[in-house]
């Protein structure tokens, strides 16, 4: 429950509002996580109260909604101000929505993991319902009627029996003297009510979008800002070893080389180091980049090479791991089976390559940063600035711009501490504004994996044994460079398998990355789910049966799982309202099965479905691929059926967008998507030597199912990604008779 | 002195020839709809017309584009919405928005040369145009409204006033810097701290 407090005679926000204006604002997280923040002189952190959501009304009508949450493609910026309007009938077109800045006061702004509505759905509902509650109390008192008489209708208040009606705009000086109710009095809309929560509506950046208003990161612009271009070390790890920035110096435009120190490991969110060229325009700069004259030593990673980092991460997936989770006796019952099965299944780095490379401006002055970032979390821009220039955190103002694609790129601001230290060297705003072979380059990349699976099977083909075995190098690497064991990455799709095996062992192996890894949209379950929906694939190939047949057979009586309960460390990351429900999974198996004909499909020669099921975020999927292989070995995705249970979901058109863009993004992992290194640097560049999935290779059609559910709010982001490579290369199976085990699949001739 | 016209405004540029246009439009005028991702041609997010047909902003270099028109995304519909951007709207269909100026500049050259094109015309068409967040099936179903005439627009108006635009230009950029940041919060925080 949130606690919701009437700020509206504090009188200092007058600067963005105008006098009378009503200020209602939410705090959410709990005030202990906040007391060890130091909030500046005289103030008594431990009794400061501070919200970390808020609306205004001004007296014109006009509703401003702060939107804390970065806005990436998924529309949350639109999303969680719509679910406020919701709440107290307010017409959205009347709705200003303005973009926080980085504070931690706000509480979490990592937009990051799937969880903004899920995280706050419940708050934007409480605020809304809070702010009609004072406005129907001003309405009513104003007429001298009961409370109960009153109602909110389209931005106005009502008085029903006399047909009376006010704007909000005419009640806000008055409703901005009323108490803010109880959390615990709040009544709230009936769904049934709803007019945007459920349904279809525009985002709020739209208009702006289609016409080039919109802006990013790469066009934020400070006056007097100078361009900034960085050359970098080509290995991770690697030191300058000397630099002769006079050829650079010469292009025109072209105003001063200054270096930027190398940074030692743990990498966390700190800019590499490198030699920058600063000049008037990015051009400019791009070219005086290519005069430079550096010397790198390349340090320890200067031999690493991905061929051998793969096999070297198989080889270990080869042998005994740490157990992760356990039930019964595998070993015992690999000894009654009547066939085993085995297979290695592994899968590449892979770039985030959002259409917008990183992009930040900063001004150092007077001992503080300006920023403005295509960031998704501001507060890890406040953090990781602060620390590069040696200043307060406070002291660092982040405004979040819009972002053009971010996959997880965008919560690490390298790029943005980049801008505040050539900022503090050049006594000017800097604009750093990545190059797409930087982008490439010098990535936090998703990390190659490689996995090992055994299946002990009765005479009938069922599974009586089920031993599972991963290997990849941990994303607290990024933290702590002696981290060789993942721990909340195996909750994403390997210690959450849902099948009602009676022996199941998941095991885990160390490892270690030789460049900076991260997360990338839906992280580790893109090739969890891979391995194990390949592999159950495989197995009901082998016992002559049906893939969804022997899928819901797999997944056994409708159940919730208990993970905690069988011991495992890192089972799922939902509280009990979130236990893993298996009738939720079956439910949209079997959706996505009917809404693509399965059952009455027969695979013809080249042409066949394939299907994989997946829970991440919370999120159930299923997804089902249509494709054809044809003569020559080149695949066309002609559709795919995605249904999906995300519980409540605010903007229906929003998530339908989610899963129909997941399934081009998974179809760029599967087909692909691959980032390979060779003495330590990075192979690619550039779309031409890393391309991601163009329209004529994307799935034609993708139709998308959404379960009505009142269940608890879960991810929409990132749950479409993972069950697209298996449902593909399941497919490509029932079409050819080929099983890709190794991603991409380009690397696999199917002709 | 390279003289051009952009968006029906006469500009000149005395920098280097070989500078693309890209950085012109978005450095030198603050043109920064169209958009850099990739600087080899092969993405489509600095697609602008030229002369009324798509090129790549970022492959073609000042030097050839001396007396030519330029058309941007800012300068697609004078006023309103051109067909296509009614129907990007009717489909919803940007995500993050990074690629669409260069997806719906490919797409108005296209229309201009085909008014009624098939899947496979849009196929050839929009294939060197990237779209990461996969926005391809509204892309071609917001194509193919615009194409029979489903959306209301006000596209391809007669040439307009030369100061309707100039002073048009620039304030829109303003504004929506104010629009994407924030101002309020820190003075709520300052009072907070002051409590």
């Amino acid at each position: 429950m949130s606690e919701i407090r009437n700020l509206s005679r504090r009188g200092l926000l007058g600067q963005m509002f105008s006098a009378g204006a009503f200020v209602l604002a939410a705090r959410v997280v709990p005030q202990r996580a906040l007391a060890a923040v130091s909030y500046g002189a005289g103030a008594n952190a431990s009794e400061d109260w501070h919200p970390n959501l808020w609306l205004s009304l001004s007296p014109d009508g006009t509703l401003t909604i702060l939107a804390h949450r970065s806005e990436m493609g998924t529309g949350v910026r639109s999303s969680l101000p719509a679910v406020v309007a919701e709440e107290m009938d307010a017409d959205m077109s009347r709705v200003h929505i303005e973009q926080a800045i980085g504070d931690v006061r706000l509480g979490s702004q990592d937009t990051d993991g799937s969880c903004s509505i899920r995280l706050f759905l419940q708050t934007m509902r409480e605020v809304g319902a809070s702010a009609r509650t004072m406005l129907v109390s001003a309405a009513a008192a104003k007429w001298g009627v009961p409370v109960a008489e009153c109602s909110a209708k389209n931005h106005q208040i009502v008085h029903a029996s006399s047909g009376r009606s006010l704007g909000f705009g005419a009640l806000a000086s008055l409703a901005a003297s009323q108490p803010a109710p109880d959390p615990k009095s709040l009544v709230f809309k009936n769904p049934a009510d709803y007019k945007y929560v459920g349904k279809d509506f525009p985002i709020t950046d739209l208009d702006d979008m289609v016409h080039g208003r919109a802006v990013f990161g790469f066009d934020a612009h400070m006056d007097g800002m100078l361009y900034a271009s960085i050359e970098r070390s080509p290995v991770i790890d690697g030191k300058l070893k000397s630099y002769d920035g006079a050829e650079a110096l010469k292009v025109k435009g072209v105003r001063q080389v200054v270096t930027i120190d190398h940074s030692d490991p743990p990498w966390l969110f700190k800019p590499l180091g490198g030699v920058a060229v600063i000049g008037d325009n990015t051009w400019a700069v791009m070219e005086g980049r290519k005069k430079l004259k550096v010397e790198w030593d390349p340090g320890p990673n200067g031999t690493a090479d991905s061929v051998a980092f793969r096999a070297g991460l198989m080889e270990t997936a080869r042998k005994p791991g740490k157990v992760v989770r356990n039930i019964g006796n595998v070993d015992e019952a690999f000894t009654r089976a009547a066939k085993t099965h085995e297979a290695e299944y592994s899968t590449p780095l892979l770039a985030h390559a959002s259409m917008e490379p990183p992009a930040a401006v900063a001004e150092f002055k007077d001992g503080k940063v300006i920023t403005w970032a295509a960031t998704q979390n501001p507060q890890a821009v406040q953090e990781t600035v602060a620390a590069a220039l040696g200043i307060k955190k406070e002291d660092v103002t982040c405004h979040v711009t819009l972002l053009g694609g971010a996959f997880g790129r965008k919560s690490k601001p390298d790029y943005v501490a980049e801008a505040a230290i050539l900022s503090k060297k050049c006594g000017k705003p800097v604009k750093v504004a990545w190059s797409r072979e930087d982008d490439i380059r010098f990535d936090y990349y998703h990390s190659t994996a490689a996995m090992y699976l055994k299946a002990g099977l009765d005479d009938q083909g069922k599974p009586l044994a089920w031993l599972q075995r991963s290997v990849f190098p941990p994303l607290m690497t990024l933290y702590d460079p002696k981290a060789i064991y993942p721990s909340f990455e195996l909750s994403l799709g390997w210690t959450d398998v849902p099948f009602d095996f009676k022996n199941h062992r998941a095991e885990s192996g160390p490892a270690s990355p030789p460049l900076r890894i991260g997360w990338l949209r839906s992280v580790a379950s893109i090739y969890h789910a891979f391995a194990v929906h390949s592999f159950l694939d495989e197995l009901a190939h082998l016992a002559g049966r049906d893939p969804v047949e022997y899928l819901l057979a797999s997944l056994g009586p409708d159940r919730k799982i208990d993970f905690k309960a069988q011991g495992v460390e890192h089972g799922s990351d939902g509280k009990d309202e979130y236990a893993y429900d298996t009738g939720r999974l079956r439910r949209v198996i079997e959706i996505a099965a009917d809404k693509s004909g399965w059952a009455k499909r027969k695979p013809s020669k080249g042409r066949a479905l394939g299907i994989c099921a997946h829970r991440s975020f919370l999120t159930y999927v299923a997804s089902v691929v249509d494709l054809e292989v044809d003569a020559q070995g080149a695949i066309r995705i002609h559709r795919v059926d995605t249904a999906l249970d995300a519980g409540r979901i605010v903007n229906a058109d929003r998530v339908r967008s989610q899963f129909e863009g997941a399934a081009v993004f998974g179809t760029s992992a599967a087909l692909m998507g691959e980032i390979s290194f060779r003495n330590g640097r990075v192979t690619q560049s550039n779309f031409h030597n890393h391309p991601v999935a163009r329209m004529s290779e994307a799935p034609r059609e993708t139709h998308v199912y959404i379960v009505p559910s009142d269940a608890p709010p879960a991810g929409v982001g990132e749950p479409g990604v993972p069950p697209i490579a298996p449902a593909i290369c399941n497919a490509i199976f029932a079409a050819t008779g080929k099983r890709i085990r190794e991603l991409p699949i380009r690397k696999t001739k199917l002709a | 002195m390279i003289q051009l016209t952009v968006n029906r405004i006469s500009r000149s540029f005395q920098g280097d020839p070989e500078m693309p246009l890209l950085w012109f439009l978005r450095d030198e005028l603050q043109l920064t709809g169209t958009k850099y991702g990739c600087g080899l041609g092969l993405c489509g997010a600095c697609t602008v017309h030229l002369d009324g047909k798509a090129v790549r902003s970022c492959q073609t270099p000042m030097k050839a584009v001396a007396g030519k028109k330029v058309t941007t995304i800012e300068g697609l519909a004078v006023s309103g919405d051109h067909a296509l951007q009614a129907a990007w709207k009717q489909h919803n269909v940007p995500q993050c928005g990074y690629c669409q100026s260069g997806q719906i500049m490919q797409a108005a050259s296209l229309l201009r040369e085909k008014p009624h094109p098939t899947d496979a015309d849009i196929d050839a068409a929009m294939d060197g145009n990237i779209c990461r967040c996969g926005t391809y099936q509204r892309i071609r179903a917001a194509i193919k409204s615009a194409a029979a005439g489903k959306t209301a627009s006000s596209a391809e108006l007669p040439e307009p006033e030369f100061e309707e635009l100039a002073t048009s230009r620039l304030p829109g950029l303003q504004i929506h810097l104010d629009k994407a940041g924030s101002a309020p919060l820190p003075e709520l925080v300052t009072e907070e701290a002051g409590r």
